[in-house]
């Protein structure tokens, strides 16, 4: 039987504020235990929550970021469990009416387009943390990150692969950063994927069973647990299991998924309005206000990338894949002044290579933009040549100064000095009679080796051009 | 001394003619003496106490005194009140030491008052007798035998047996009203949102609401000017301009429209407390007063209302109570799940047990639909009763309570016969609006109170109503036998 995989995500992200959602205490990350967290982050006895307007802000503009509609109206509501790192007893969630309603995001696969629908985005406040340390058997909680305000972002069950799906959350993952609302950063928490996974038979319009993955904070971990979920379902289900609903963990080591907590023993979360806190209203004021400040999206920043600089489609998407590259790119064609066309090769090109390479973010290239620029100031000046830029640039990458340093200390000045380039064309001509006397016979590609040598001659620093307009002319006389 | 109002002690600290530290003393010794029977206060700290008042007396000194500088008052023990032992009347907060003030603790310290102690009160303030206290019943000063109504227990018996001049109080669905009528005092539960709850400990977050309890209305007016005030630290405290609540006391009733109830006069009433309350409408009616009968048809309604909606956002709000960061915590367990269950099972008492119990029930999957959210419906209805009376009248009045006060344990066993101790309080409560007892007799040689109820932010004018009865009677200046 042919199985089609079909995948839904809820994504947890940590909004940019300073202070947490319902109280003034830091969000920052890393202090010592437990110093981040005051009377209402601890649920002493008659605390109260207060909404942090700034949190809303950063709703609204994940809605209108996403097309979506916002709740003019949307209600906390309180989620009902015990567990140690939960002080009140309750999560404040949204549940009923959400702050952000049915939105879209584009992803790319290729060539190929695909929207991805959104459920709806809600505001809600972090837990703490247990510490299974040394604590003499005991659990150590740590409640700075309670109270640290989230948007849980749900999709609709739209995705097919693991590919699509880590398409997905690598696009959310730019789109929060770019609109400036989260830091991305997975290692400490601030974006995490639960995945829900459920099979069906090619051409059923029937959802399967599916079991949710919990807590991904890597691309490569959502790759590898979701292709192995749909594999161990497709399994179980040949073998004539079922699948049972579950929360299931992703284990790295192992590279497998295990079962954390089944259907039955799941809470009943007892959810109802939250009556310390009033509904949100949201005014068409307050919209606008974050309109106002709304940095321009990528869509419309490609097609005026397309129109301004005139990018092809290709490289204009690939500019505004990220806020740090468009930035960067914009940086260094401002600072270069020449022709767009080939900042965006660069940007692509080489210093996309290097960061690749060296898992570095744009943002911590050891190029800046202004040096780029500089590099390819000389390439237009015709001060060095193409192939030697590349050696410039590596040079620039381990830290060696900016490009005119480097060409000056390393003199790869480009000869374009026509004496000169003719006295190498002669020594040359001289040197390889039967390269000149096979061209001459009507061998073409012999010119292309005789340029080669000249080249080789000059140590690289002759002006190519140069040297074949020279060429041509003493071959012909 | 002890029977002074508020404005008389005032003024006896402006003219020296007694300290504030001499006044805190005076009471703190007949706390001594009394106290240990009738058992109005969980928490002393004389030093504590004192201190205050030698600071007020600085104040005082260099006249810069406020109306209550220098007094002092007993302060329910559901307020966290910095470096004070704060217990809610639970085991479970036995030796919890408060690291921080409410929003009424700071606006009596700002205004210089001094805190007597922490009063009784029925474990999270559920209960109707104060019988509920992990530390205690506590004793009705007119008849010792008998419940000063709950669960603002402590603070009626304290003022009742001048243990303090006067104590603040919460109503969550009749809390003030109740001992008040029980104790022949004079309380008020204020609109919803008037005082911040910050600092308040919770039982039923949307019902909750601060309010005062003393022997007068004049008193009342005075403790509510410091007490009401917008507070940014609470969501649903409300932001409106500074009132003065003494500022109508003396205008005269002439032409004011009273509402009567006919479900109020109904079944359920004890005659003796129908025919004090209609002998104080009658006296109304003297001070120039109107009546006009109206109709609140949803009022059998608000007790079961409540008794699902309370214990639903209870059942909540005592969820932090798990043993992990402070509070009781059981001293041995096995697992994580067995730590909650004991710490609860000791911390808890029947009654808090049963409310969490049943606040658990009517929010599960399946019954929410069925039991919260069809109570919230009614919740607007009966709201709705309200709106409609008010279009026929400025303030409403009946009976604060269906009966006197009744003997110790009557009542412990019959869970619904308690809840219907606060079956005229309750939809006031679920309304949000403000009500108030006023002293208006003795049946049987027990305090009677009257009910008045008022339109939303209408407290002045109540207190107006109030007083200018208290010009004409001497109910509330009258004092139990035996404190001495």
């Amino acid at each position: 039987m042919q199985w089609e995989v079909v995948i839904g995500l809820e994504t947890h992200v940590q909004l940019q504020t300073n202070t947490k959602i319902f109280c003034g205490a830091s969000t920052a990350f890393g202090a010592e235990p437990n110093t981040q967290a005051d009377a209402v982050s601890i649920a002493l006895p008659g605390v109260l929550p207060v909404l942090n307007r700034e949190a809303v802000q950063c709703a609204i503009r994940f809605g209108l970021a996403i097309d979506a509609e916002i709740g003019r109206r949307s209600v906390f509501a309180r989620k009902n469990y015990f567990y140690p790192d939960l002080p009140k007893g309750y999560q404040i969630s949204q549940f009923e009416l959400p702050v952000v309603g049915k939105g879209k995001i584009t992803i790319q696969l290729g060539d190929v387009e695909k929207v991805i629908n959104i459920t709806r985005a809600h505001l809600e406040e972090d837990a703490g943390k247990s510490l299974h340390g040394d604590f003499h058997g005991a659990t150590g909680i740590d409640l700075n990150r309670a109270g640290t305000p989230l948007l849980e972002i749900v999709t609709e069950p739209d995705m097919r692969s693991a590919a699509e799906a880590v398409a997905y959350a690598k696009k959310l993952h730019e789109l929060v950063q770019w609109i400036g609302i989260c830091d991305g950063n997975m290692q400490e928490g601030s974006f995490r994927c639960d995945v829900n996974v459920s099979v069906r038979p090619k051409g059923s319009d029937k959802l399967g069973t599916r079991r949710e993955i919990k807590n991904l904070n890597s691309f490569r971990f959502m790759q590898q647990a979701i292709e192995y979920e749909t594999r161990w379902q497709i399994e179980t289900l040949e073998d004539g299991g079922t699948i049972q609903q579950a929360t299931v963990l992703f284990n790295p080591d192992t590279g497998e998924t295990r079962a954390m907590r089944s259907k039955e023993e799941a809470n009943d979360y007892r959810y109802f309005p939250d009556p310390d806190l009033l509904p949100l209203v949201i005014s068409e004021a307050d919209i606008e206000a974050v309109k106002a400040k709304m940095p321009e999206l990528p869509e419309a920043m490609k097609a005026r990338f397309e129109q301004q600089y005139a990018l092809p489609a290709y490289d204009a998407t690939a500019i505004t894949a990220s806020r740090g590259v468009a930035d960067y790119f914009v940086a260094a064609v401002a600072a270069f002044g020449g022709e767009a066309k080939l900042v965006a090769n660069w940007v692509m090109g080489s210093v996309a290579a290097k960061l690749n390479e060296e898992g570095k973010a744009i943002a911590d290239s050891p190029v800046s933009a202004e040096q780029l620029a500089g590099l390819l100031k000389r390439i237009a000046d015709n001060t060095i040549s193409g192939k030697m830029a590349k050696e410039v640039f590596e040079a620039m990458w381990s830290g060696e100064g900016d490009a005119d340093t480097i060409i000056e200390k390393r003199g790869l000045k480009q000869v374009s000095d026509s004496g000169a380039i003719e006295a190498i064309v002669d020594e040359v001509l001289a040197a390889n009679a039967a390269m000149v006397a096979e061209y001459k016979a009507g061998k073409e590609k012999a010119f292309n080796g005789i340029v080669g040598q000249c080249m080789k001659a000059s140590k690289g620093k002759a002006n190519p051009a140069q040297v074949n307009e020279i060429l041509k002319k003493k071959l012909a006389g | 001394m002890i029977n002074a109002s508020l404005k008389e002690l005032a003024t006896a600290l402006g003219a020296k003619q007694i300290s504030s530290v001499e006044l805190t003393q005076l009471f703190l010794d007949r706390i001594n003496r009394l106290n240990p029977e009738i058992n109005a206060y969980i928490t002393l700290d004389a030093d504590r106490s004192l201190a205050q008042a030698a600071a007020a007396d600085a104040l005082i000194a260099q006249g810069k005194a406020g109306p209550l500088t220098g007094i002092p008052f007993a302060q329910k023990d559901i307020f966290c009140a910095q470096g004070w032992r704060t217990t809610c009347g639970s085991k479970m907060l036995e030796n919890f030491v408060a690291p921080y003030d409410a929003h009424i603790i700071s606006q009596f310290d700002n205004a210089g008052a001094v805190n007597l102690g922490k009063t009784n009160m029925d474990e999270f303030a559920m209960g109707s007798s104060n019988e509920t206290s992990y530390f205690g019943k506590v004793q009705n000063p007119w008849d010792r035998a008998r419940v000063p109504g709950g669960s603002s227990g402590g603070s009626a018996a304290a003022v009742a047996a001048r243990l303090a001049p006067a104590a603040t109080g919460t109503d969550t669905g009749g809390s003030i009203r109740q001992p008040a009528s029980l104790c022949g005092l004079s309380g008020l539960k204020p609109t919803y949102g008037v005082c911040s709850r910050y600092g308040m400990i919770a039982f039923a977050s949307s019902l909750d609401q601060a309010g005062p309890m003393a022997k007068s209305a004049e008193d009342l007016a005075l403790m509510m000017n410091v007490m009401a005030g917008f507070d940014t630290r609470d969501s649903t405290s409300l932001q409106r301009d500074t009132e003065d609540y003494t500022r109508d006391l003396n205008q005269p009733l002439k032409g004011l429209r009273i509402g009567l109830p006919r479900e109020y006069f109904a079944d359920g009433l004890d005659a003796g407390v129908a025919k004090v309350v209609l002998d104080a409408i009658e006296q109304y009616r003297k001070l120039g007063a109107e009546t006009v009968e109206v109709s609140l048809p949803n009022t059998q309604l608000s007790i079961p209302v409540y008794y699902v909606l309370a214990p639903a956002e209870a059942s909540s709000n005592l969820s932090r109570y798990d043993g992990v960061r402070y509070g009781h915590r059981a001293a041995e367990y096995t697992d994580l799940m067995d730590m909650y269950c004991k710490t609860r099972a000791e911390g808890f008492g029947a009654e808090v047990k049963r409310r969490i119990m049943v606040g658990t029930y009517v929010l599960s999957a399946g019954y929410y639909d069925a039991y919260y959210l069809k109570a919230q419906q009614l919740r607007r209805l009966i709201a709705q009763d309200f709106e409609q009376a008010f279009k026929q009248c400025d303030v409403i009045m009946g009976p604060a309570a269906p009966g006197t006060a009744f003997k110790t344990g009557e009542k412990t066993n019959d869970p619904v016969a308690m809840y219907l101790e606060d079956l005229y309080t309750i939809a006031v409560n679920l309304a949000g609006l403000p009500g108030m007892s006023v002293p208006a007799g003795f049946s049987n040689g027990l305090p009677v109170g009257l009910q008045i109820i008022g339109n939303y932010f209408s407290e002045a004018r109540m207190l107006n109503i109030g007083h200018q009865y208290q010009q004409v009677t001497d109910w509330h200046k009258q004092m139990p036998q035996g404190i001495e």
